[in-house]
């Protein structure tokens, strides 16, 4: 059981009407391994990542997490997201809910676990990204920063075994994303299986086990941070990296 | 307050313009009404004078209330506005409960429970309410064995159901795809997800049309007269048949339907401020 890849994405293909978007796509997850995901903009990460926890069907090839295949069964899908966590671009946190309510919802509803424990666990999490003393706050009340720390407790707190990230960072003011970064580095080193979907380099050079390069659709290039740095086999690569890093 | 206001104003803003656009229609409707009822009492006492018509405004608060060893014992109107505003009351739970399934069914996947409520809903709407009372009356409510009483709440239910149908529908689907998408990947359900997250955001924003379905309710409330149920309306023509006041008796009517629609309609106002400013939005 150990030994089964945490996350197994083989020949995935998938279409938007006619728009192929996702083109025979591999790629495999080990437990406790953090990937990380660039490429240009439209190029299918986001689709990818959400092909995962089945926010998108995809059409051809098997995705298999922890060894339950995601198929049409509704039983595989629950348990999958029992397991996969994901933080989104955006935020999603719910705003008409305080931050602790925020975190507690699903533990209780999805969870049935008791108020009292669910709470003791929201708050453990909100102090592991820490912003414990914002509990009783609202979102709106908060920084972009602020929130997207709230969105990774809320994640934390159903204990998933792996976690998505699609572009943590975008949507946020330059001085807030570090913050944000030092808590992903943090559950990196704390063992979680990542996939992050991300720009921000010097993150991936830091904990990425892999690194993995998108465009148009397929999987141009996938490889250690090393060798995707310094020697990047393909041109596409190359050049995208050029772009992102001389700014 | 800054920084929240900020955000929040700018997510929230479809709404806040909806509602003060909502707030402005409202003001012109008042301006509006308070010009032609100023006409109208022109025009009635022109006619009536014209007519030589006997008032006797002194004969009317009898049927309000009288005091009688110091109790107060009801007149025939204010007992017909109990009943109006029973069955207002009634059916707009009623018409609520039809509009969230309806609503829920329209916005499902399901191909037949999406046929059911479009079918609902168009004929709810594309046939007169006076048929429909008369429906649910000689056809529903035999069938059934329910009493006249209930064939009226129901009728009117059955209307306005599809109205509020369509708020509903309109305020789920103004809530933020990601806020579905996050419920999901928690692993919620579709029911725990809608009572949890969709509607509690979908609700202020349905409040104001709602608001605008129960008006309508207290006011169609007034067909149910057709099949004798003693509402307001029908205590009226009583009382005119009885004693040809029929200047005094109708506007006292009015008013009073008057008195309870623009309050409801303040009341929501009032509502709709304190719940849209609550929680820094
Ligand atoms: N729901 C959708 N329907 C149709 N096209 C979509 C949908 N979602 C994404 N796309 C298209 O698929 C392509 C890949 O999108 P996405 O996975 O979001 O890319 P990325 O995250 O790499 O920017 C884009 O061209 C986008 O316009
Ligand atoms: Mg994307």
């Amino acid at each position: 059981m150990t030994d089964t890849p945490m996350i197994a994405v083989r020949s995935v293909n998938k279409w938007f009407g006619a728009f192929h978007v996702l083109k025979d796509v591999d790629l495999v997850v080990q437990r406790g391994q953090k990937v990380v995901v660039c490429g240009p903009s439209g190029s299918g990460k986001s689709t990818l990542i959400r092909c995962i926890n089945r926010l998108e069907e995809h059409d051809e090839g098997e995705i298999i997490v922890d060894g339950i295949r995601l198929d049409e069964s509704l039983e595989h899908i629950a348990a999958i997201r029992r397991e996969v966590g994901m933080v989104f671009q955006q935020f999603n946190l719910f705003p008409h809910l305080t931050v602790l309510e925020n975190c507690v919802l699903a533990q209780v509803r999805a969870r049935k676990t008791p108020r009292a424990d669910a709470e003791a666990r929201a708050m453990q999490y909100l102090a592991r990204v820490r912003i414990p003393e914002q509990a009783s706050k609202y979102p709106g009340q908060l920084s972009g920063g602020q929130q997207q720390r709230v969105a990774i407790a809320r994640s934390l707190c159903m204990e998933p075994k792996v976690m998505l990230f699609d572009e943590p960072t975008s949507a946020l003011d330059p001085e807030m994303i570090k913050e944000v970064l030092d808590v992903m580095t943090d559950l990196a080193q704390s063992g979680m299986t990542m996939i992050c979907v991300t720009h921000e380099m010097g993150f991936a050079r830091k904990v990425a086990d892999l690194m993995v390069f998108m465009d148009h659709g397929r999987v141009v290039e996938s490889s250690p941070p090393a060798e995707f740095f310094a020697a990047p086999r393909s041109d596409r690569t190359r050049q995208f990296l050029d772009q992102i890093l001389s700014h | 307050m800054t920084k929240a206001g900020q955000g929040s104003s700018q997510s929230l803003s479809p709404r806040e313009t909806r509602a003060r656009r909502a707030r402005r229609a409202r003001a012109l409707d008042a301006a509006l009404f308070a010009a032609c009822l100023a006409a109208l009492a022109w025009i009635v006492l022109r006619g009536a004078q014209a007519m030589g018509y006997n008032w006797q405004w002194f004969r009317v608060p009898r049927y309000l209330w009288r005091i009688v060893d110091g109790e107060v014992i009801l007149g025939a109107l204010i007992k017909g506005l109990i009943v109006t505003l029973q069955i207002s009351a009634l059916a707009m739970l009623c018409a609520a409960a039809f509009g969230l399934v309806t609503a829920l069914l329209r916005l499902s996947r399901s191909p037949v429970g999406r046929a059911l409520a479009y079918g609902y809903i168009e004929i709810a709407r594309n046939t007169p309410l006076l048929l429909q009372v008369l429906v649910f009356y000689f056809i529903i409510a035999y069938i059934l064995g329910i009493s006249r009483f209930w064939a009226g709440v129901l009728s009117l239910a059955f209307y306005e159901g599809a109205f509020a149908a369509e708020i509903i529908r309109g305020g789920v689907l103004a809530v933020r795809k990601g806020q579905w998408e996050a419920a999901r990947s928690l692993g919620l359900g579709p029911f725990d997800t809608y009572r949890d997250v969709i509607l509690p955001q979908a609700l202020p924003l349905m409040l104001p049309p709602m608001a605008g379905v129960l008006v309508n309710l207290v006011k169609h409330s007034s067909i149910v007269s057709a099949i004798a149920i003693f509402d307001l309306t029908t205590e009226g023509r009583t009382i005119v048949a009885d004693t040809f006041m029929a200047f005094e008796i109708w506007l006292t009517v009015a008013g009073i339907y008057l008195v309870i629609t623009l309050s409801l309609s303040l009341a929501v106002a009032g509502l709709e401020r304190r719940y849209g400013f609550a929680r820094g939005h």
